[in-house]
């Protein structure tokens, strides 16, 4: 049976030792928003030696780009984007310790292999359930490249922000072990 | 001749893409019905409660069921008996798309494919044009998610691959997609044509309801062994392993040259929108 654990950034590996895949999280607090551009600009940075405009040590990065807020609201619809756009990227911040992401799809074998030698784990949100995630986002600040508009680097305050453990930083992968569950017949 | 303002179809579009955004149809909700009663993965179950819970808060929110409001595509049919005055037909769609996306704050997701600098206005819109006998415009809105598209596919295939190849080529597509284009799917599939008519007949199929009978007996059978096929590869709501891999296939097939055999796959997400009006 899996279990619910809650998250909330900073982490350390030792806070997700005890995750496993398929169990269930609610994240509190911080999360970093970031999607194909930003990742570009962020790792573009660190190729030139700047530093970073957040210190992602410890933290939680969610790949989303967020429809404008309307009126009376602090953000629109806000659920995960698929992340394997984002695994060229990926490694080079797990190992600045980035801890955890937040996204929707497979991740490729050098970041799978980069969650388990750094210790971080890869959750899967909603995907395409932005009206209800944009429910447990109370607070949302432009932290660097506004221009990107929608992939801006957002920090975002979430209140009890569900997603389940797809890959656990002990190698395994919940996306193989659920569909290995229900396929019928022959495999292609 | 029957007379169409261009303001007119201006704002039918507008109101084309903010339906679309914010409401799902009746049967993408009753198809989630279905799912959370007959899916045999209690997390699969869960995710159809989620899912209806979700086109409840955008319906009444007015907040989008999904933070990618697509690429504006439109599949718009010209009534041989339809004038367009007040300006271009062209132009008019454009501007509808330009005041929806502006007005409903829906996500700008266009941009030049290098630079990936944003149009800012969501246009250029992705616009199919057809003629039909008659006096009217029909004008269909899929506001078309990224991710979804991205896992779509265009197979050239030899003649000798018959019905077998197909089907192995719609489930690799659904298979190598997986859980990428949030499933449960709609996996629009055009067989015939020539390559970029496959492409386009396949993501028109996407206007059918869900669970709609195929119009042609042959298309209807094989739909739906392709669609009893897709969902044996278990990967099941958001791909987390169930029953309920696709929604439905829809199928349209079409005569090609007798050196080819096109095969398109459309792969549409759950939060499959489309609005449509007749003028």
């Amino acid at each position: 049976m899996s279990q619910v654990h809650r998250l909330k950034a900073p982490l350390t590996r030792d806070d997700l030792e005890p995750l496993q895949a398929g169990d269930r999280v609610l994240i509190s607090g911080p999360v970093y928003t970031a999607r194909d551009a930003a990742h570009k600009r962020l790792v573009e940075a660190l190729g030139r030696g700047d530093k970073l405009p957040v210190d992602i040590k410890g933290q939680i990065l969610y790949y989303v780009g967020p429809s404008p807020a309307p009126p009376g609201r602090v953000i629109g619809a806000a659920g995960p984007t698929t992340s394997y756009r984002m695994d060229p990227y990926t490694p080079t911040l797990l190992a600045l310790g980035l801890r955890a992401m937040i996204g929707k799809g497979r991740r490729g074998p050098e970041v799978k292999a980069a969650m388990v030698e750094y210790g971080a784990v890869y959750l899967g949100a909603y995907g395409g359930a932005g009206a209800l995630l944009s429910e447990v986002i109370k607070e949302v600040e432009i932290i660097a490249y506004e221009d990107l508009g929608p992939e801006a680097l957002r920090r975002l305050m979430v209140e009890d922000f569900p997603a389940v453990v797809v890959n656990d930083m002990h190698g395994r992968d919940l996306y193989e072990e659920g569909q290995k569950m229900y396929a019928r017949g022959r495999q292609s | 001749m029957h007379e169409i303002e261009t303001e007119k179809i201006t704002r039918t579009v507008k109101e084309l893409f903010l339906k679309a955004s914010f409401e799902l149809g009746r049967d993408v909700l009753d198809a989630f019905k279905r799912g959370l009663a007959e899916e045999d993965s209690p997390v699969g179950r869960e995710i159809f409660e989620r899912l209806l819970e979700n086109a409840d808060l955008a319906e009444k929110n007015r907040v989008p069921l999904c933070q990618d409001c697509g690429m504006a595509v439109l599949f718009v049919e010209i009534g041989t008996g339809v004038r367009i005055v007040g300006g271009d037909l062209t132009g008019a769609l454009e501007e509808g798309v330009r005041q929806a996306y502006a007005e409903g704050y829906l996500r700008k997701s266009v941009c030049h494919p290098l630079t990936r600098k944003n149009t800012g206005d969501n246009t250029p819109a992705v616009i199919h044009y057809e003629f039909s006998p008659g006096d009217r415009l029909k004008i269909a809105a899929v506001p078309k998610g990224g991710g979804a598209e991205n896992m779509s596919r265009v197979f050239m295939l030899k003649p000798a691959d018959g019905w077998a190849g197909v089907k192995e080529k719609v489930l690799l597509a659904v298979n190598e997609a997986g859980p990428n284009p949030c499933p449960p799917i709609i996996v629009g599939v055009a067989l015939g044509g020539d390559f970029e008519l496959a492409a386009r007949e396949a993501k028109k199929t996407l206007l059918r309801p869900i669970g709609s009978t195929n119009p042609e007996a042959e298309a209807d059978r094989l739909e739906k062994e392709l669609l009893a096929a897709v969902n044996d590869l278990g990967i099941g709501p958001l791909g987390l392993g169930g029953r309920f891999t696709a929604l439905d296939v829809h199928l349209k097939i079409m005569p090609c040259h007798i050196a080819s055999m096109p095969l398109a796959v459309n792969i549409q997400c759950h939060s499959s929108r489309h609005a449509e009006a007749v003028l």
